[in-house]
Parts: structure tokens; C-alpha cells; sequence
């Protein structure tokens, strides 16, 4: 390890403009002759559009236009990237996800009209004069109501608002271990809706040039190429070529900026209508109203045990909410994101889960930092904990009984994939130590003196990263490659420019990234130049969700570096009149072995582009190198994460006193960085198991559509967190990476809720469903004194 | 937000007129609660009549066995004062808990007051400590000041000029914050003074509200332990996504005593 390679704790090199303001986001950027836009958006969670009146709103001062759904008349829907066949063959409903409705509204925020004027001012007056005539229809805001007794139909392909009934795993074999438990273990529990929040808000500009024909978005996302795609392809039929996405700096996406959204379309469209740049930004509401929400499932989960305690079959059915339309990716979420995850890190020899989508009048759901995973790990290190205190069984031996051993590994579970590495022991038993479990018992007690309820829970968790490969992807119903591409530019001077696919959205590339070619290349980390976010610079790429981009994204960097090391040695023997076979190339130096010849990888730089020293005959001139990477199967991190709480019975409030994190994500590129991941993680899922709560009431308002009622956790909310890791290598690709992400929001959810209920244990408490508010946890105590009162 | 006329007075005096030739005015203090009002468009005022210009307004003095605040002083100067700490050091704690430190460092107690957010510190604290609101045209005890949810006596014309509090012997302030606005769900003001104990709630109700049976019991003991068994009922109490009427009705209780406690 050098100081700036591979598992260096490199300062990030993005932070010397970030913390002085001098990051670019879209929203910083403002072109010559700009109008503003702003969307009217439906404040009925359900209506039919009788009517839509422009006249006012055109009439007002420095409006451009009003477009209305007519306007897009000639453009598709806003599509959805993954197809998910349900049992017997029936594909899922995918009805129309219009730009902007198309007389009919089916969530509050929905976007109905667009009004464009020379001031974003001028534009919000006039929105208020668009005079829209509703008819409201019954409202589809529970699921259950949704696919039961359903008040309407929110398409009308889907008069049941079902949009599939899917299904993974043996379901007789499961039932027929169900059959002859021991034991058999039954939960109930909701996985609570969210709303990103990323901290900067959506923005796009559209810009057209009428000279060359080309569009340009700027836009707020984490995977440019795939708006292009999907915009220039799909939606507006505009060819690739002419069609520029930029995201430049973005401030947080957790998901929430994978998708495409409406207004990237109609930001395009009217920039080239009315030959004029047109800029939107969310303003906060907005954001409530129109980001992609996260989460929302109703689950039921069963766990068949023998007498020992051995797991023998896991069955879940859940009902998962598509929003009340399928954003891009949403369907594969509650599916091949998380079903295929209910292995975890045991060896449950058969599962099978159902997983039943619903259409319903709220904003659409969609992937949010862990994405499927969060909620498999919830249910299943929630159940696990139950049967141990059903069964009597210690948690962490229930835990140790079923691990999955270091000696299994290739493991195939039962719900399709196939875990190349791993070592849970390995991650258990320092997690035990760190957070001192085994002396726990003392701490209830000093704690119960002070008339406190402490308790102590713990998750062992596995995900997966980098879906991939594509073409099993592809079987399952995906509609996009999940490869990632790099390019390296090495400059005449030996200056590098690395063009990524990726994007950066906070992870934090510029400096990871740099950290990779600088080990390979013996290059200073300042020489090195990350670009990225920009389609007409960077290699067609898939961009940054997923934990992906060090385990797909870095890969595909360190190959094309590899691409440039097997050219630059050819040049460096020719240089040195040697043959390529006998060059080693150590510490940015290109030598002969066992002579004193030596070529440093600037001079061979040089003659790449002024070749007059040079096996033309064999080797083009150049030094520049592109390389595709698609992976041979996910990668699997997986950790040990302990919470330890403390409640004061007396008001419900709930204090985190400890929580510890053991992760395994293979090697590690940049130790600073991935505990910063860690730390970020937790503190989202922290925020699922305590605080955050997107609730609608029956009639579809969005109740906690504001900071006012929405909780985001903050800094006060949490402890220091001690986090550290150990090392199984990804064994598949070149770096032995993971990524780290997400599983902070995947593994701590669960260790939170675990620790609650540990710490109500003796109130009989065996669930609470999260945010554990402390409302909620007065109410169980309050009923548990009441009841005790009784007695 | 949508367009109004924006004066900012040099004089007291010019602010009355203002105010009073406004045809649909509203008075800025530190605008915490206006300015997102009107930035989101919930509110439409002819005028702003901006009282930051009245260097007046803002100060805090000693005045015999009271401390009188100036309308226009920040939360961050009250919970900063020397002299409120020495004589009520609940007041200043109060201060200290308020919203967030732009907040306190914008927001002024005459304007809290004047708003009457039925979850705001401040009223608890003028009710339990039996503050006088002085103003452009009289002086109202804090009981007739505050009428009700986001309601006051004031009239339309009527600025607050200073509150005076009189010391109190123990006075202390309990809070159990909304975890999303950290506003208060339920906070108590307990106060031992010249003229008894008073106990006054905020965040629970529609508006502030003191609590006779826990002011008797206290005046006999002043102990926590004084209030056990003391109930208050839920039934014109608040409900809401974070806090059923039950248990804002419980932690009235747990926060009258945890206050008690603090008080000494």
C-alpha cells in the first residue's frame, strides 16, 4: 500500500470545493436567455380532469406557455425499466405513465400542467391562475383495502390494482417442512414508507440548439446514460446523438435520482418548442410530492425450526406498493432485490416468498438505499429473534447454528443466487467484542436502577451488489445491461483523465477512483482527473446505484488500466530495445529485469503521442484505453451491526447509547471513506427504525409532507458510532471489492427494532413495527402498566 | 411568496401608523414564522411592517424584582443575559431550548408571543411566571394575553413593546419536543412566586393552560412527588400523527414533575 493507493485513507479530493460552496450543481447553472417552469401539480389524490383553462395563466405577465398533457401528445410514457413475470406466466400490469396526466390525476403532487415564464416567479403567480376542473374520485390508499374491497380502480388495466402476483422458491417443499417442525414461528410487520430526501433538491434544464439540432439536459442524476436511453429512445424518440444529459455535481440521490422523471422530458420538449433554455427546481414540497418514496411493504413472514433450532424453511408473503404508477425500476424491487435475499446468512435449505404489488393512489416507490434488501434483512433478523425467545434459544447461538460455514462457500441458496464468499463468524465475533455483549446483563441492570429499559440487538446481515451478470438480468426481466464502462486518457505531458460511467453523488469517485489508477500507474493522485456525469465525455455507462460503482465501475477502471500497463510496456520495450516479456514495471518505472534500463511512465507517455521513436509497423500511436465490464454474478457484503438503547419508560423517549458495525466488504480502496459510507448508512437506517414515516391519511394528503412532521434524524439522534471491517475478498473480479453503500440502512434497521424489544421484553412485548416513536413505545408501556395494574 | 408592500419604521410611532394605515397589514418581529408563511404562499398581506428597525424594542433590563424584555430582543440574547440568568434562570433556559441557532438568533419573544403557536415555549413561561405584556396601548397579564390557538388580545394596531417578568423564588421549564419540528408536543413551566405556584402548559392544548389541582398540591408541597396521582384529563387536548391526546395528557404529568425536580 502506498500513501495514495489502494487502502490508503486518502483525504477526498472533491472536498476542497465542496466545503468551501464551490461545488457546480445543476441549479447553480444558468443559461443566456432562461426560462423558468413551473409544474401544477394535482392537489386530489384521485380525480378525473374535466377541464384545464389556460387563458389566465397565458394572459399574466412574462409567460411563455402553458403545456398540458396535448402538448406531449407525440411522446410515450415515462417507461419502466424492469419486467417482472408473475405466477403463471402473467406479466405485470404496466399501465401508461403519461409526462403529464391525461385526464385523470392518481396522486396528490401528480403533474398536470407546466407554465413557462421569464421569471420563476412569474411562473409560480401564473401557475395559481391555471383554472383545472376535478371531478374527485374515491380515493386507493391502503394497500390491503387496494386489492380487497378497492374504493376504485387506479388504472383501469388494473380494475383489482394488482399490478403482479410473483412468486420465488419450492413452494410445496416449503409447506412440507412446514408440515413437521419442531416449531414454527410467525410474524407480522410493515416496512415503513420513506421519502429520500436527498439534500438537494431535482433539477433540469433544457437547453436546444437549432444550428446543430442537440438537445442538452442538465439534470440531477445518478446515471445520465440511462436518461438518455430512456428519454432520447423511449419517451421522445430524439437519437442518441443528439440528445446531451449532463449531471453535474449532485447533492445525494440514496436512489431517489436513478429514476427518469417527468419533468426531465418536459424540460427537453419545451426548450425546443419554444427555442429557449427552460429550468425547473424542486422546491421541497415538491420533493415530498414527486421523489420516488421507498419501502412500503405489509409482510407476513414464517420460520419452520427443528428442535434444535436448525432452520427448515422460510415462507413470506408480502404486499408491496407500486405507487400509483411504476417508476423505473420499482417492480424489481419488492422481487429480485429482495426475495432473493432471504437466505441471509443461513442455511434455510428451502424458502419460498409471494410477493403481491399494488397500484394505489400515492407517489410512486421506487429504490432507496438497500432497495429490496433493507427490507429482507428486517424480516428475517426480526423473526430469527423471535424464535430464539419463542424457543428459548440464545439469539447469537440461533444465529451461529444456521451461519452459512466459510467452508460452503460457493453457496447456492435456495431463492436463486449463489454467494461466491463469506465469513459471518468472522464478523460476528468482533462485533460480540467490540460492543461487549457478554457483559451486557449488568448494563440492563445499573440502567434499570435509574429506572431506565435498556436493551441490545443485533442484526447479521448479507446483500448484494452489482446486479449483474446482464444477461441473467436480463432473464429476469431487466431491460437494461448492468455492465459498467471506464476509459483512461493518458495526456502527452502524463496527465490522466479517467472518463466513468459511474457518478458521484457523495460516494466520493474522485478520489477512490483516482486511488486506483494512481496504485496501478505509480502517478501522483494529483495528475489524475475523474470525469464523470457528462454523456458526450464519458463511455456509455450505467452509472452509480447499488453499491455498484467500485465493484462494477472500479473494476472496469483497473481493467482499462490494466489495457494501458500492456501497451505502455510494448512502448517502453521498444524504447529500451528489449522484448516486452522481460519488462517489469514497478513504482511508475518501466525496467528491464536484471539490467539498469529504465523508461518512467511519463516519457513512454510522451512517445505514445509523438511517435517518432516507435513500432508504428506494430502498435498504433496513442495511449488511451476503454474497457467494458459486466460481472460474472453480484457481490455479496455482510456484517454483524449491534445497537444498544436505553428508554425511559416514564415518556417513551428512546436514546441510541451504542451502536457497532463489522462489515465484510472485500478489500477496501479508501478506509476513510467507506466508514464515512458506514456512518451515512446507519444513520438512514436508524432513521427507518426510529423516525421517519411517510404517512397519507384515507383520503390520500400526504401528512408528513414537510419537515414539520416528516422526523429526519440528526446528529443529536445518534451516538459516535465505532465501526470496523474484515476481509473476505469478492472473489470474481480483479479489485476482491464489494461496496459499501447501503449496507449501513440494510443491517441496522432490524438491530435497532431488535434492541427495542429487548429493552420492552419484560412488558411481553415481541414486535413493534418501526419508527419506534416514542409515542408508539409509551403506549405498549402504558398498556403494560395498565394491565399490570389490573392483575 | 406574493407581492407586498414592505416598510421598515425608524420610530415607534411611525410603526403604529404603519401598521394602522395598512389595509391588510402584518408586523415582522424576526419573521421565523411570517417568512415561510409567505414563501409558501400561505399568507397574503398587504403590507409587512418590519419592526427591526426599533433598536428600542430590544434589550433587557432589571426594573425592582422584575425582568422587563424588550418586544424585539432574540431568543439567543435572553437565553444569553446575564440578568435573566441570575434571576430567572428558567427564562433563560427556555430561550436556550427554542426552535434551532438561526432561529434563536433571529426569533424575538414579542413575536412568538404575538403568534401564539399553541406549541411555542414562550407562553408557558409568561402564565406561570404572571408576566405583564406591555404594548402601544395598555398592559394585559399574560392570561388575558393569550385567547386562544394562534389567537391574542391584541388588536390589529396594537404593537408589544416589552414583557415584564416578575422573579420567581424556583421556576423551571420541562419540554418533550416533537422529534420531527422539535417543537414542543407537551412542555410545562413551573413557577414558585409572590403570588403562589403556577403551573403552565404548552404544546398540549389548543393554546397555554394552567393546571389548578397541581398548582394546590404544590402550594402545600412543592415536591414532585406532590404531583403523583394529579391527572389531567385528554379530552380538549391536541391529537396529532406524533402524539395521541393520552399521552400528551400523560406527559403533562411527567414533565410538571420532571420541572418540579429541576426547580429544586
Amino acid at each position: 500500500m502506498t500513501e495514495q493507493g489502494i487502502g490508503a485513507s486518502v483525504l477526498r479530493k472533491e472536498d476542497f470545493r465542496f466545503v468551501r460552496g464551490r461545488g457546480k450543481y445543476t441549479d447553480d447553472i444558468n443559461l443566456l436567455n432562461q426560462t423558468h417552469a413551473i409544474i401544477v401539480r394535482s392537489p386530489h389524490a384521485h380525480a378525473t380532469i374535466n377541464s384545464i383553462d389556460k387563458a389566465a395563466a397565458l394572459a399574466a405577465p412574462g409567460v411563455v406557455a402553458v403545456l398540458t398533457a396535448e402538448d406531449f401528445a407525440a411522446f410515450g410514457g415515462l417507461p419502466c425499466g424492469w419486467q417482472v413475470i408473475g405466477k403463471g406466466e402473467e406479466p405485470m400490469i404496466e399501465p401508461k405513465h403519461p409526462i403529464l396526466a391525461e385526464g385523470k390525476v392518481r396522486h396528490v403532487g401528480d403533474p398536470v400542467a407546466v407554465v413557462i415564464a421569464e421569471t420563476k416567479t412569474q411562473a409560480r403567480d401564473a401557475a395559481e391562475l391555471v383554472d383545472i376542473d376535478y371531478t374527485e374520485l374515491p380515493a386507493v390508499i391502503d394497500m390491503r383495502e387496494a386489492l380487497q374491497n378497492a374504493p376504485a380502480a387506479v388504472h383501469d388495466e388494473a380494475a383489482d390494482n394488482q399490478c403482479f402476483d410473483w412468486e420465488i422458491g419450492d413452494r410445496a417443499a416449503v409447506d412440507a417442512a412446514f408440515e413437521k417442525a419442531h416449531h414454527v414461528t410467525t410474524l407480522e410487520l410493515i416496512n415503513n414508507r420513506l421519502v429520500p430526501n436527498a439534500m438537494e433538491p431535482r433539477c433540469a434544464i433544457g437547453d436546444y440548439d437549432n444550428a446543430s439540432g442537440e438537445h442538452t439536459l442538465y439534470t440531477t442524476s445518478q446515471n445520465p446514460h440511462v436518461i438518455r436511453l430512456l428519454m432520447g429512445a423511449f419517451v421522445l424518440q430524439i437519437p442518441e446523438h443528439k440528445l446531451r444529459i449532463y449531471a453535474p455535481d449532485v447533492g445525494g440521490g440514496f436512489g431517489s435520482k436513478i429514476y427518469h422523471y417527468a419533468e426531465e422530458a418536459i424540460m427537453t420538449v419545451a426548450a425546443k418548442v419554444l427555442e429557449r433554455p427552460v429550468k425547473w427546481t424542486s422546491d421541497r414540497t415538491e420533493a415530498f410530492l414527486s421523489d420516488a418514496h421507498a419501502r412500503d411493504h405489509i409482510t407476513k413472514v414464517e420460520l419452520a425450526l427443528d428442535a434444535d433450532g436448525k432452520f427448515l424453511a422460510l415462507r413470506e408473503f408480502t404486499l408491496a406498493n407500486m405507487g400509483a404508477y411504476l417508476s423505473t425500476f420499482a417492480p424489481s424491487i419488492p422481487t429480485y432485490l429482495h426475495a432473493t435475499l432471504l437466505a441471509g446468512q443461513y442455511t434455510t435449505p428451502v424458502i419460498y416468498a409471494e410477493v403481491k404489488a399494488a397500484f394505489t393512489n400515492t407517489v410512486p416507490v421506487d429504490a432507496y438505499r438497500g432497495a429490496g434488501r433493507p427490507e429482507a434483512t428486517y424480516l428475517l433478523e426480526r423473526i430469527v429473534d423471535k424464535a430464539a425467545a419463542e424457543m428459548g434459544i440464545d439469539r447469537i447461538e440461533l444465529r451461529r447454528k444456521n451461519f452459512i460455514q466459510p467452508d460452503q462457500f460457493p453457496y447456492d441458496t435456495p431463492v436463486a443466487l449463489t454467494y461466491d464468499t463469506g465469513d459471518f463468524e468472522a464478523t460476528l465475533a468482533p462485533a460480540l467484542a467490540a460492543s461487549k455483549w457478554d457483559s451486557f446483563e449488568e448494563r440492563r441492570k445499573e440502567a434499570a436502577q435509574r429506572g431506565k429499559l435498556r436493551g441490545i440487538g443485533i442484526s447479521c446481515y448479507i446483500e448484494a451488489c452489482g446486479i449483474a451478470p446482464s444477461n441473467i438480468a436480463g432473464a429476469l426481466g431487466a431491460r437494461a445491461g448492468l455492465y459498467e464502462s471506464a476509459t483512461v486518457r493518458v495526456n502527452p505531458t502524463g496527465s490522466i483523465q479517467v472518463l466513468t460511467g459511474s457518478h458521484s453523488h457523495g460516494q466520493g469517485h474522485e478520489t477512490s477512483f483516482a486511488q486506483i489508477v494512481a496504485d496501478k500507474l505509480g502517478v501522483d493522485i494529483g495528475s489524475i482527473e475523474i470525469v464523470h456525469g457528462d454523456t458526450n465525455k464519458i463511455p456509455f455507462g450505467m452509472g452509480t446505484y447499488g453499491s455498484r460503482s467500485m465493484a462494477v465501475g472500479g473494476v472496469a477502471l483497473s481493467n482499462a488500466t490494466d489495457k494501458i500497463i500492456n501497451k505502455a510496456t510494448k512502448i517502453a520495450a521498444h524504447l529500451m530495445e528489449a522484448s516486452a516479456e522481460d519488462v517489469v514495471f514497478e513504482d511508475g518505472i518501466f525496467k528491464v529485469a536484471g539490467t539498469d534500463k529504465a523508461v518512467p511512465f511519463g516519457d513512454v507517455a510522451l512517445t505514445a503521442y509523438v511517435p517518432h521513436n516507435y513500432p508504428l509497423e506494430e502498435l498504433e500511436p496513442g495511449l488511451e484505453e476503454t474497457s467494458f465490464y459486466d460481472p460474472k454474478n453480484f457481490t455479496f457484503p455482510s456484517g454483524s451491526h449491534i445497537c444498544e438503547v436505553e428508554i425511559d419508560p416514564a415518556t417513551g423517549e428512546l436514546e441510541i447509547v451504542a451502536m457497532h458495525a463489522t462489515d465484510d466488504f472485500g478489500n477496501v480502496i479508501n478506509p476513510m471513506i467507506v466508514e464515512g459510507q458506514v456512518h451515512g448508512g446507519l444513520v438512514q437506517g436508524i432513521g427507518q427504525a426510529l423516525f421517519e414515516n411517510a404517512a397519507y391519511d384515507s383520503s390520500g394528503q400526504l401528512l408528513s409532507g414537510s419537515y414539520m412532521d416528516y422526523c429526519m434524524p440528526r446528529a443529536d439522534d445518534v451516538p459516535s458510532f465505532t465501526v470496523d471491517h474484515e476481509v473476505t475478498a469478492c472473489t470474481h473480479n480483479v479489485l476482491g471489492v464489494k461496496g459499501c453503500g447501503e449496507a449501513g440502512a440494510i443491517g441496522s434497521p432490524p438491530a435497532v427494532i431488535n434492541a427495542v424489544v429487548d429493552a420492552l421484553r419484560d412488558y411481553g412485548v415481541t414486535h413493534i413495527d418501526m419508527p419506534a416513536t416514542p409515542a408508539k413505545i409509551w403506549n405498549i408501556v402504558n398498556q403494560g402498566a395498565t394491565a399490570q395494574a389490573a392483575e | 411568496m406574493y407581492e407586498f408592500e414592505y416598510v421598515k419604521p425608524g420610530s415607534l410611532d411611525a410603526a403604529k401608523s404603519a401598521i394602522a394605515g395598512a389595509e391588510d397589514g402584518k408586523l415582522m418581529a424576526g419573521g421565523m414564522t411570517l417568512i415561510p408563511t409567505l414563501k409558501q404562499r400561505l399568507a397574503s398581506p398587504s403590507d409587512v411592517v418590519d419592526l427591526g428597525g426599533l433598536g428600542d424594542l430590544a434589550g433587557i433590563r432589571k426594573d425592582g424584582d422584575s425582568i422587563v424584555i424588550g418586544a424585539m430582543t432574540r431568543h439567543a440574547d435572553v437565553a444569553a443575559s446575564a440578568d435573566v440568568k441570575a434571576a430567572i434562570p428558567a427564562l433563560a433556559d427556555l430561550a436556550e431550548g427554542i426552535g434551532d441557532p438561526q432561529v434563536r438568533n433571529r426569533g424575538t419573544i414579542g413575536g412568538s408571543i404575538a403568534n401564539n403557536d399553541p406549541a411555542a415555549d414562550y407562553p408557558a413561561a409568561l402564565v406561570a411566571l404572571g408576566a405583564t405584556v406591555r404594548t402601544t396601548k395598555r398592559e394585559l397579564a399574560a392570561e388575558d394575553f393569550f385567547t386562544g390557538m394562534f389567537e391574542t388580545a391584541l388588536e390589529d394596531d396594537e404593537i408589544i413593546t416589552e414583557v415584564v417578568f416578575p422573579t420567581a423564588e424556583k421556576a423551571a421549564y420541562a419540554k418533550f419536543p416533537n422529534p420531527a419540528s422539535r417543537y414542543a408536543i407537551v412542555g410545562v413551566f413551573v413557577a414558585k412566586g409572590s403570588s403562589g405556584v403556577k403551573v403552565a402548559v404548552t404544546g398540549a392544548g389548543p393554546a397555554v393552560f394552567r393546571v389548578p389541582e397541581m398548582e394546590t398540591a404544590l402550594s402545600g408541597n412543592f415536591s414532585a412527588d406532590a404531583l403523583k396521582g394529579i391527572s389531567v384529563s385528554a379530552d380538549d387536548l391536541n391529537s396529532d400523527i406524533h402524539a395521541g391526546a393520552d399521552y400528551r395528557a400523560h406527559l403533562v404529568g411527567v414533565m410538571a414533575q420532571r420541572a418540579v425536580k429541576a426547580a429544586g
